[in-house]
């Protein structure tokens, strides 16, 4: 798999078939049982973990599904955090810096609230002004449109796109929700059960020969994906006895 | 039979494997531990939610403990009409055995409880790994402070519960049953021992304090994120502190007193 710098690249899927630890795995959360990871030219996972924490400082911002904000934390002091933790800038300047990013995700009117204040779709905002406040070369999105009412999804699927022009970003974004992530993305990688099985421009996604990969991005009910969880014939199933069916 | 034996292997397996998480883990708080001078405010806002919001309760059980005690003495005592050493008998229970074990019990469930809960819940919300990816180690942000809060607060809280108590049990021997003041006062100031009973009780509620604290940030942070984990974690460290408070105390006592 490769992430072009500078792009939207979408990993897509089912539920529970690994987009998040792939995540994990690139923002060296967690370690891989084989294989390697590198960014930036780095090995991920051979790094020390001074020289780790310095990598992402420098290259990664991430978005949470949950937006993960600390709750402890006003809104304005959310963003400022990583500033605070890792310059030395003045008061003033974190004050200044703050505003801009509170401005481009347009909650500069929000400042003073706390997260638990939020809605589901401003905490992830605040988080996404959060996760670029150092500036970073990628930003890793984590579901960012899942659980988000229509509106928000527009705002941040307009916001995703024009962080990544304006900025010159690359964005990683992990997704099942198939026509927003499709729209902004310029490139797609397709994965079930741990593996890649198809990648591509949206384009040529949309077509794929793969039945599998036809019904995932149709959202179709039938095809190879069965509906039904594996399980013993239902006749059988319906004709033993109340006391082995516990069982 | 065999999966008997299987799952005797396992338990056995994943307890000696969260010991093994618990002393790295101990290791690498102490390491952080520096971090925490560089931030004083983190410390502060841990000493008052840790230690200052323990207050009452320790305030309001070393009354009641000192004034019970204080009864039960005198109930023992005016049959040999040694009532009027009611202050020993209180003073040196407090100060030896009960300041810091009721200190460090009533921690583990008040402060205890509250660092795993909290702790908890910040890695099941991801707010611990999204300080990670901010490159901010939440070893140092979040553990350090609690910890070295909890190790501080645990021997104050004890000095001030052992204070209160003897108060409690003066107001009971004097106010009700009557002994008299300087007796009371003088029994302990020529029987109480500063190196051997007071330096002691304070060693312990040390220990205590480093014990509790250390066990209720290590089940915060190496909880299973969801809300039967937690439920789970934040019940151990009440009965683990618990258990550790009272056997480290047996032992404490057995090096201290060279019995």
């Amino acid at each position: 798999m490769d992430i072009r710098q500078g792009q939207v690249t979408a990993i897509m899927g089912p539920s529970g078939t690994g987009k998040t630890t792939l995540l994990k795995l690139i923002g060296g959360q967690l370690k891989p049982d084989a294989g390697t990871v590198h960014v930036a030219g780095e090995n991920v996972h051979q790094l020390s973990a001074k020289a780790l924490y310095d990598l992402r400082r420098r290259t990664m911002g991430m978005l949470f599904q949950s937006g993960a904000l600390l709750t402890d934390l006003s809104v304005f002091d959310n963003v400022a955090f990583p500033l605070r933790e890792h310059t030395s800038l003045p008061e003033s300047a974190i004050r200044d810096l703050v505003l801009l990013k509170l401005e481009v995700v347009g909650l500069r009117g929000a400042r003073d609230l706390m997260p638990a204040e939020l809605s589901g779709g401003m905490s992830r905002r605040v988080a996404l002004a959060r996760a670029i406040a150092l500036d970073p070369e990628m930003i890793l999105y984590d579901e960012p449109f899942t659980g988000q009412d229509p509106i928000s999804k527009g705002v941040l699927v307009k916001l995703i796109h024009n962080m990544n022009h304006a900025l010159g970003m690359t964005s990683v974004v992990v997704s099942h929700d198939v026509d927003e992530t499709a729209s902004i993305s310029d490139y797609i990688y397709v994965i079930s059960g741990g593996k890649v099985v198809e990648h591509g421009t949206p384009k040529n996604i949309n077509h794929s020969a793969s039945d599998w990969v036809r019904q995932f991005m149709g959202g179709l009910a039938d095809g190879p994906v069965p509906f039904h969880y594996s399980s013993q014939p239902m006749i059988e199933d319906l004709m033993t006895s109340s006391n082995e069916g516990a069982k | 039979m065999l999966n008997w034996l299987q799952n005797i292997g396992h338990k056995t397996f994943s307890r000696f494997s969260r010991v093994g998480r618990g002393t790295l883990f101990l290791w690498q708080c102490l390491l952080s531990l520096s971090y925490v001078f560089t931030k004083p405010m983190l410390l502060v806002r841990q000493l008052h939610s840790v230690g200052v919001q323990t207050l009452l309760i320790i305030l309001v059980a070393g009354l009641f403990v000192g004034m019970v005690l204080a009864l039960q003495a005198y109930i023992v005592l005016v049959d040999f009409g040694a009532e009027e050493s009611i202050s020993l008998m209180v003073s040196l229970s407090i100060l030896r055995e009960l300041g810091p074990v009721f200190t460090g019990l009533l921690f583990a469930g008040r402060a205890g409880s509250a660092l795993t809960a909290e702790i908890g819940l910040m890695k099941s919300t991801e707010q611990l790994s999204g300080m990670e990816m901010m490159a901010v180690n939440p070893m140092k942000y979040i553990i350090a402070p609690r910890f070295l809060a909890g190790v501080i607060s645990v021997p104050l809280l004890t000095a001030i519960f052992m204070a209160v108590a003897i108060l409690g049990g003066y107001f009971v021997a004097i106010e009700m049953l009557g002994i008299y003041e300087g007796v009371f006062w003088s029994q302990m100031q020529t029987k109480v021992d500063f190196y051997e009973d007071l330096m002691n009780g304070m060693i312990k509620s040390l220990v205590f304090g480093f014990v509790v604290v250390w066990i209720a940030v290590f089940e915060g942070y190496d909880c299973v994120p969801t809300s039967e984990g937690l439920g789970q974690a934040t019940t151990r460290t009440v009965v683990h502190g618990s258990l550790a408070v009272l056997g480290l105390d047996f032992l404490l006592t057995a090096l201290m007193f060279n019995v």
